[in-house]
């Protein structure tokens, strides 16, 4: 089964995850958690429904659980903006994870979005600041944080709840600085070659753990995440329990260093 | 008498014409107003016409801001490695390298502003429109760990279209390593001063240039997140023409000040010295 799906192309694969059927985080959470609230706004604009926080039990431990949300219909993408959040999304997000880390509980982020949102509001509001700012405090945070790509990770909308401990690709998630099709607008001016931006790009799972990037694959039914979300559920739960047992063993001085360091050796250049 | 006078028209004309000939102009991108080149350069590349403060290159930049002589270059020989051999990368970095004499988009060290030591970044947007890759992020992380272990303030001249795309996630990932230093070097108590300059915009506004104690930007530069044509697509109407300007920011309350040109070194000299870096030599701390 691993051996047939090694060979899925990277556009095979943003295929599969563009697919409506692929599972999203409002099918996760009710099968990996128990007990969840669901927690509102960013105590400083308004709240923003591409990003769910809150707080639930893994396994019988409390943890505060970030997660950007897909739609399946058209009605449940224009409450959660096709999961492109605004920067009170990230706010949102930013304090719920000091929340967390007050009440020292892990923080799972679930990452599934096409970008952070280009509008006018977001621009006013500060998209860049507020990225950065996610960015450069959860590096700081006092409490372990797990991420897993769900489906796409786009850009620094990702990357907002993308610095942790260890992140986690399912294994058709893709994770990119820029979507194939941006890509191949900007290379070629041409969008339309997105499938061959696809395969340049090197956005997989595998490329993701060979760059150093994420220390897992949870692996998919054959049919990917949509062909048996019960099983899917049951990978992503394991990991997390495995992954949070390992973290919360550490002294937290020993896993912020870690934390730096993990993305501290990711460059590649020449110094002669 | 017909004649005579259209002769003195075409005189005329052709007179004023020549020094425009001989001459090339500069277009401002803001005003669309042109400044014989020789008066834009006097100017230190300032529009006359609406005051917006053009790009400048990271030495004409580093004449501008530092104590002649002062500044000692850090990590100069660093540069691109092609992670992904990404078609016709290697290339482009090249010319680029012939054309600006640089080795990639940023230029890092230490230097004396009116006396005060400081670590100094100045990004070139000459250089592949400044975008972080592997160098760019790694050059500016070892600035401010240089800068902490040393007790020093940090000044960085943002300039940059964003991720650079050649390098894919690795690129993405400068976001995250630059942030981490600059956060380190918030935790040590130390200053940092960021000056937006045109343009700044995508992952480094999503990165250490948004993270500044104190944000200065100059003049009528593009400052954003996302590009204006992306915005543009998404709303399908035109923007108003000071969306995304330093002016419109400070109002929105993303900028602290916007500092002229000429008056940037004795502002940054007085900010450094309001927070007690006022020593030429490095201390442990101020």
């Amino acid at each position: 089964m691993e051996q047939q799906q090694q060979h899925r192309t990277a556009w095979e694969r943003q295929l599969l995850i563009r697919d409506k059927n692929r599972p999203t985080v409002r099918d996760y959470i009710p099968r990996i958690f128990t007990d969840f609230y669901e927690m509102h706004g960013d105590r400083n604009f308004g709240d923003d429904g591409a990003i769910i926080g809150g707080i639930g039990r893994l396994n019988g431990l409390p943890v505060t659980i970030l997660a950007q949300v897909k739609g399946r219909n058209l009605r449940e993408n224009k409450a959660s903006n096709f999961a492109m959040p605004h920067p009170e999304g990230y706010r949102k997000a930013l304090r719920l994870a000091h929340q967390a880390e007050k009440f020292h509980r892990p923080i799972i982020c679930l990452i599934d979005t096409p970008g952070a949102f280009c509008g006018v509001e977001a621009e006013e509001r500060g998209q860049g600041e507020a990225i950065a700012r996610n960015i450069a405090e959860f590096m700081m945070l006092k409490t372990p944080v797990i991420s897993v790509v769900l489906g796409e990770a786009g850009s620094g909308g990702a990357l907002a709840l993308g610095v942790c401990d260890a992140l986690a690709m399912l294994e058709n998630a893709l994770y990119s600085v820029i979507s194939p099709r941006g890509a191949a607008s900007i290379l070629w001016k041409d969008a339309s070659r997105e499938q061959e931006a696809c395969e340049v790009m090197q956005i997989t799972a595998e490329d993701m753990v060979r760059f150093g990037v994420a220390e897992a694959i949870i692996p998919e039914p054959e049919a990917g995440a949509q062909g048996d979300i019960d099983k899917i559920s049951a990978n992503i739960k394991e990991y997390l329990a495995e992954t949070i047992t390992e973290k919360l063993q550490k002294d937290i001085d020993v896993l912020q260093k870690e934390r730096y360091t993990k993305f501290r050796k990711i460059g590649v250049f020449e110094e002669n | 008498m017909a004649l005579e006078e259209l002769f003195k028209n075409v005189t005329k004309r052709f007179n004023d014409d020549a020094p425009e000939e001989h001459e090339p102009v500069f277009k401002c991108p803001r005003c669309q107003q042109t400044t014989p080149e020789s008066k834009f350069q006097e100017l230190n590349k300032v529009c006359p016409h609406c005051n917006y403060h053009a790009r400048l290159t990271a030495a004409e930049r580093m004449r501008l801001t530092v104590d002649s002589g002062s500044f000692v270059e850090y990590d100069a020989e660093m540069h691109s490695a092609d992670p992904l051999q990404f078609p016709g990368y290697a290339r482009k970095v090249e010319s680029l390298q012939t054309m600006t004499g640089l080795k990639d988009a940023v230029i890092t060290g230490e230097c004396t502003i009116k006396g005060s030591r400081t670590v100094l970044i100045i990004m070139d947007s000459h250089f592949m429109m400044a975008s972080m890759g592997s160098v760019v992020g790694e050059k500016i992380t070892r600035a401010f760990e240089t800068a902490t272990e040393k007790g020093l303030p940090v000044v960085a001249f943002t300039a940059s279209g964003g991720a650079r795309m050649q390098e894919g996630i690795i690129s993405l990932m400068q976001m995250a390593k630059t942030s981490a230093a600059v956060a380190k070097h918030n935790d040590a108590g130390l200053l940092y001063l960021t000056v937006m300059t045109d343009p700044t915009t995508g992952g480094v506004t999503a990165s250490f240039a948004s993270l500044g104690d104190i944000i200065l930007a100059e003049p009528k530069v593009l400052i954003g997140f996302a590009g204006r044509r992306v915005i543009e697509g998404t709303i399908r109407q035109r923007l108003p023409d000071n969306f995304q300007l330093a002016e419109f920011l400070q109002e929105k309350g993303f900028v602290d000040m916007i500092v002229e040109r000429r008056s940037m070194r004795s502002t940054l000299s007085h900010l450094l010295k309001l927070h007690g870096y006022d020593r030429e030599q490095e201390a442990g701390g101020a």
